[in-house]
């Protein structure tokens, strides 16, 4: 039951728990409107899981460390985040390897949020609470936006359907890669990295996120350099090509200039990084729309606050809110490659991004349902450490609608950037035939490369020369679950 | 001659593999039944990377649930247009999708010329791209012959 304190004893000047003060609601009837965040807590010492979980909610909205008399001027129960459910997580606390944690989930009136702002929306929720004390660690785990506040958004400017259209590339997963050394090469050098892999058969070529403008390649070098390529392995292939030209700068006018040289270049396809910042990139956004551009967005600095397990912000919430910013792709892990991912979180990073409507999957880290209101799919990226032979992997794992991205896996096979992205093409358009056809690729795969290595010279050197490299390391970041709600283990 | 290894236009979903058997047709014909795809045929000769609006050999079957019946559609457009670019094509209803689901080439012309890049350059060292199909020098129904 509620504590809280009420009328003239709830507003005597002094420090009262968050609990008495408002925050913990534990009967709460949720509105359809409301925005809910789950979050892990690991609070202090002698600290009560329902007071920590009630100082979250005071603090990511109306809350400070004392009463103020104040409040009574506004509809403040209105205005105050409630804390309705606390549970311990299963696996920690006494007897495991891990301090007690537990999930608190809390609700936030949609009034507390500015329209269309996700910087309003983050400067509540992950805000000043982070730093507090009575928590030792905190975790933004899974949010749940209302239909009513999702429509004030954007969305992805282009999104999957009309990225496919545009580039006329159906029922297969595009290929990418990121142009090699990434830092060092001359506008002149890199542009051929570009030409030979699209002329070899991959969708799209890339800038890495670090690629802006050193004094190796100052930024319009690199674009005419590489519109060159992509128009001239457009015409030896007949198909459209592209190649993600990265407009990260020091300002965001300096970014714009950028994308309007690409487009002038007839680029159909630009980059940001994600350390421009959430309103940097809402601009670019609604930039890309009025520009017919897809928005390419490395998620570069992630991993700062996404990786550990208790504190920071999962990623699927990151994937949650770039969707609503309006960026068309984002990079959201391989499962096989050298970077983190678990393969059921890495679902729910998928499912976030492409799903219409997802419901609650305990096993994927999504804690809450959630409609997406017609907002456009964004394109998960998976890339970093994956070659031609992981196919029948990454398409069981990954599905259709993901970019995959084969930096090294083109430019370093044997018999050069051409050979590297044919080895790639050839490789998934005999997956998704043998997989159309009924076949079990995850078992069969291998024998189905080996046979189109038979007649694809340019993929038996490429599975030849890394058929041994996996990268199997225990992820940091698994769900926490418990199939039925009271056991623990 | 197009310049890529394959010397061929590889849009479509399989243009790496050899040129489907009629069997490899049909199966990939039954999977987008299955999803409950309806299929389209479409032809052109003029293969330009932009170039969307291919002829339909018909509207897109959405009755029609027999692989062998759409097969039987395919192989009549290949004999009225050998010459001609043929792609089959799946198209999904669903809220969410309403797009071309599937898209790959069943014929081709015996050359492919391919195209052209003509570069206009302009101010400073900006350049406009055209991408220029050899055979759209001809007119309509008089290329790749």
């Amino acid at each position: 039951m509620s504590e809280e304190l009420k009328g003239k004893e709830r507003y005597k000047s002094g420090v009262i728990p968050y609990k008495k003060m408002g925050y913990w609601e534990p009967d709460y009837v949720i509105k359809e409107t409301d925005v809910l965040a789950m979050f892990r807590m690991t609070p202090q010492a002698g600290v009560d899981a329902d007071e920590c979980a009630a100082a979250v909610a005071g603090e990511s909205s109306t809350a400070t460390w004392t009463v103020v008399w104040t409040d009574r001027l506004t509809a403040c129960e209105m205005y105050r985040a409630k804390a309705y459910r606390v549970d311990p997580v299963p696996n920690t606390g006494p007897g495991t390897k891990t301090e007690q944690q537990y999930f608190a989930y809390i609700a936030y009136d949609i009034d507390l949020f500015e329209g269309n702002s996700i910087a309003n929306l983050t400067a509540s929720i992950i805000g000043n609470v982070f730093g507090m004390k009575a928590v030792k660690a905190l975790r933004l785990e899974d949010m749940r936006i209302p239909v009513a506040y999702l429509k004030t958004f954007q969305g992805p400017a282009t999104g999957v359907v009309v990225e496919r259209e545009r580039m006329d590339k159906f029922g297969r997963p595009l290929l990418g890669a990121t142009t090699k050394p990434k830092l060092g090469l001359s506008g002149r050098n890199y542009g051929r990295v570009v030409y030979e892999a699209l002329k070899g058969g991959l969708d799209f070529m890339k800038d890495d996120e670090n690629i802006n403008s050193q004094s190796f390649m100052h930024w319009r070098d690199r674009f005419l350099y590489c519109m060159d390529a992509v128009n001239k392995a457009s015409a030896a292939t007949g198909e459209v090509k592209g190649h993600y030209m990265n407009v990260t700068a020091g300002t965001v006018e300096e970014m714009i200039e950028r994308a309007e040289f690409a487009k002038s270049l007839g680029s159909i396809i630009i980059m940001i990084d994600l350390v421009i910042g959430y309103s940097a990139i809402q601009t670019m956004a609604i930039w890309a729309r009025k520009n017919d551009m897809i928005l390419h967005l490395h998620r570069a600095g992630n991993s700062t606050y996404s990786r550990q397990k208790n504190h920071g912000m999962a990623f699927r919430v990151i994937c949650k809110w770039m969707r609503m910013a309006g960026v068309d792709h984002i990079h959201a892990g391989t499962v096989v490659g050298k970077l983190e991912g678990d393969p059921m979180m890495i679902r729910g990073y998928y499912d976030t991004l492409l799903d219409t409507h997802t419901p609650v999957q305990l096993e994927k880290g999504i804690f809450f349902e959630q409609d997406w209101a017609s907002l456009n799919k964004c394109m998960p990226v998976a890339s970093g450490g994956i070659h031609a032979g992981q196919m029948h992997q990454l398409l069981t794992y990954l599905g259709d609608d993901v970019v995959l991205q084969f930096g090294g896996g083109t430019i370093g096979h044997p018999d050069g950037i051409q050979a590297g992205a044919i080895a790639n093409r050839t490789a998934l358009e005999v997956m998704i035939q043998a997989r159309n056809e009924g076949r079990d690729i995850w078992n069969e795969g291998p024998q189905i490369l080996a046979d189109a290595a038979k007649w694809c010279s340019p993929l038996r050197a490429g599975l030849e020369t890394w058929k041994d490299v996996t990268f199997n390391y225990e992820s940091t970041d698994s769900p926490d679950f418990v199939p039925s709600t009271t056991a623990s283990v | 001659m197009m310049t890529n290894l394959g010397n061929r236009v590889t849009q479509g979903q399989f243009s790496f593999l050899p040129d489907l058997t009629d069997a490899q047709i049909t199966a990939q014909i039954k999977y987008a039944l299955g999803k409950g795809w309806a299929l389209g045929i479409e032809y052109t000769d003029d293969p330009h990377p932009r170039n969307t609006y291919w002829e339909m050999f018909g509207n897109p079957m959405f009755d029609m649930k027999d692989p062998a019946g759409i097969l039987l559609e395919i192989n009549n457009c290949r004999k009225t247009f050998p010459s001609h670019y043929i792609r089959v094509t799946a198209f999904s209803a669903v809220r969410g999708v309403e797009s071309v689901t599937m898209s790959y080439i069943v014929n081709r012309p015996k050359n492919e010329p391919g195209f052209g890049l003509v570069r206009q350059e302009t101010d400073g060292r900006t350049m406009r791209y055209t991408i220029h199909s050899y055979a759209t020098d001809k007119a309509e129904g008089e290329r790749y012959q």
